[in-house]
C-alpha cells in the first residue's frame, strides 16, 4: 500500500478536528473534535510502525496509550463540562468569560484595587458587568471552588 | 533518516506499479477512508449535537477498518471497544446531561466559523502537500506476518513496553479518582438539587452567599 494514503487521510482527519475546536460553541462537541484529532494521530503512528518494521513496535504501543489517554482524558474533561453546566447552566464555551482579559475590565480591576485591594470579589466583579448584577457570579465560583477543593 | 530508512527498501519500491494500478487493499482503503472523512466532516458541521455523536461512530469505525487494513488487527479491536464502545457512549451520555437541545441547534458553532474554516483549509493544504511531497515513493509492505496480531501485540507490549503500561494503569486511576471528585454533589449542592431549573438554582447559591476563597479557583 502506498504510504501517502494513510498519511494524507490522517492529516485530512487532522484538519477536519482542527475546524472543529475552533469552530464549534457547546464544549462536548469540541471533545468530539479533539478525540478526532487523537485518532487521526493513531493513524499515523499505525501507518509509520507497519512501514517501519520496527522490532519494538513503539508506534502500536504508543497508540494503545494514546487510546487509553483519551479515555482518562474525555473522562475528566466531561466531569469538568457537567460541573461548568451545573454551576453556570450552560456548556457553551464562548459565553464562559469569567477571566477574559478585556481593556475595561483592566481598567476597572485598577479603579477597584485602588478602592479596595484585599477584598477577594473585587477582581471577579469587573468581569461580569456585561450581566445584570453579576448574577451567578456567587453561586458559580462558590460552588466550584467548593468541588475543586 | 528517511533517506537512511528507505534506502533499503528501495528493492521492494521498485517493483511497485504506482498510483495508476491500485491494489484492492488500496481500492478499499481509500473508500473507506472517503467514508470516514465523511462522517468526520459531519461530525463537526451538523448542527444536531446528537447526530454529531453518531457520525462520530461512523468515523471511529471506519478508523477501525482502516487499522484492520493495516494489519493491526488488536488496535483495531480496542478501536472498537474503547472508543464506539464507551467514549461515544459518555459523550452522549454528557450531551443528555447537559441537555443539549433534541433537534436542530441553530447556534452550534460560535462566531468564528469562517476564521476556523479558513485556519483548517490552510492547515489541510500544507499537510497534505508536505506528506504527498514527502512520501510519494514509499510503498508500506503488507506481505508476511500481520504484524499487529494479538499474540504480536502481547509480546511487545508485555517484552518491552512494561513500565509505560503500568504507569498508564495509574494514570487511569489518577483519571478516575479525578473524575469522580470533580462530579461529586456536595451539601450545598443538595438543596440546589430540588430546584427546578437553573435560575432558582443561582438564586439559591447566591442567597447562601458563603464560599471564601472563591478567587483562586474562578
Amino acid at each position: 500500500m502506498h504510504l501517502a494514503y494513510p498519511a494524507v487521510l490522517a492529516a485530512l482527519l487532522f484538519c477536519t478536528g482542527l475546524y472543529g475546536v475552533l469552530a464549534r460553541r457547546n464544549a462536548i462537541l469540541v471533545l468530539m473534535s479533539v478525540e478526532l484529532m487523537l485518532n487521526a494521530v493513531n493513524l499515523n503512528l499505525v501507518a509509520f510502525d507497519v512501514w517501519l518494521r520496527d522490532t519494538l513496535h513503539s508506534g502500536q504501543a504508543l497508540t494503545l496509550f494514546t487510546i487509553a489517554i483519551a479515555a482518562a482524558e474525555i473522562g475528566i474533561g466531561l466531569a469538568i463540562v457537567l460541573a461548568v453546566y451545573r454551576n453556570r447552566g450552560s456548556s457553551d464555551i464562548d459565553r464562559l468569560r469569567d477571566t477574559a482579559e478585556t481593556d475595561e475590565a483592566d481598567a476597572e480591576i485598577d479603579a477597584a484595587d485602588a478602592a479596595d485591594a484585599a477584598s477577594v470579589s473585587a477582581d471577579a466583579q469587573p468581569h461580569r458587568r456585561a450581566e445584570p448584577a453579576g448574577k451567578s457570579t456567587n453561586a458559580g465560583t462558590t460552588t466550584n471552588a467548593e468541588a475543586t477543593s | 533518516m528517511t533517506h537512511s530508512i528507505a534506502s533499503p527498501l528501495a528493492a521492494a519500491v521498485a517493483d511497485h506499479p504506482g498510483f495508476l494500478s491500485p491494489t484492492g487493499v488500496e481500492i478499499a482503503f481509500v473508500l473507506v477512508g472517503l467514508a470516514t472523512l465523511g462522517a468526520a466532516v459531519i461530525t463537526v458541521t451538523t448542527r444536531q449535537l446528537v447526530h454529531a455523536a453518531l457520525w462520530l461512530v461512523v468515523a471511529l469505525g471506519g478508523l477501525a477498518v482502516e487499522y484492520l487494513l493495516l494489519t493491526a488487527e488488536f488496535i483495531a479491536w480496542v478501536q472498537v471497544l474503547i472508543y464506539v464502545g464507551s467514549i461515544v457512549v459518555l459523550l452522549l451520555f454528557g450531551l443528555m446531561l447537559t441537555r443539549a437541545p433534541i433537534g436542530r441547534s441553530p447556534d452550534a458553532d460560535s462566531g468564528n466559523r469562517w476564521v476556523a474554516l479558513g485556519v483548517a483549509l490552510a492547515a489541510a493544504a500544507a499537510l497534505v502537500w508536505i506528506v504527498v511531497d514527502a512520501f510519494r515513493t514509499t510503498w508500506i509492505d503488507l506481505e508476511g506476518p500481520a504484524q499487529g496480531s494479538t499474540a504480536v501485540t502481547g509480546a511487545f507490549l508485555f517484552r518491552n513496553w512494561v513500565l509505560p503500561f503500568e504507569a498508564l494503569s495509574v494514570l487511569l486511576l489518577a483519571a478516575l479518582v479525578g473524575a469522580i471528585v470533580l462530579s461529586r454533589k456536595h451539601d450545598t449542592d443538595a438543596a440546589v438539587r430540588s430546584a427546578p431549573d437553573t435560575a432558582a438554582r443561582r438564586d439559591q447559591g447566591r442567597s447562601k452567599g458563603e464560599g471564601p476563597g472563591k478567587e483562586g479557583q474562578s
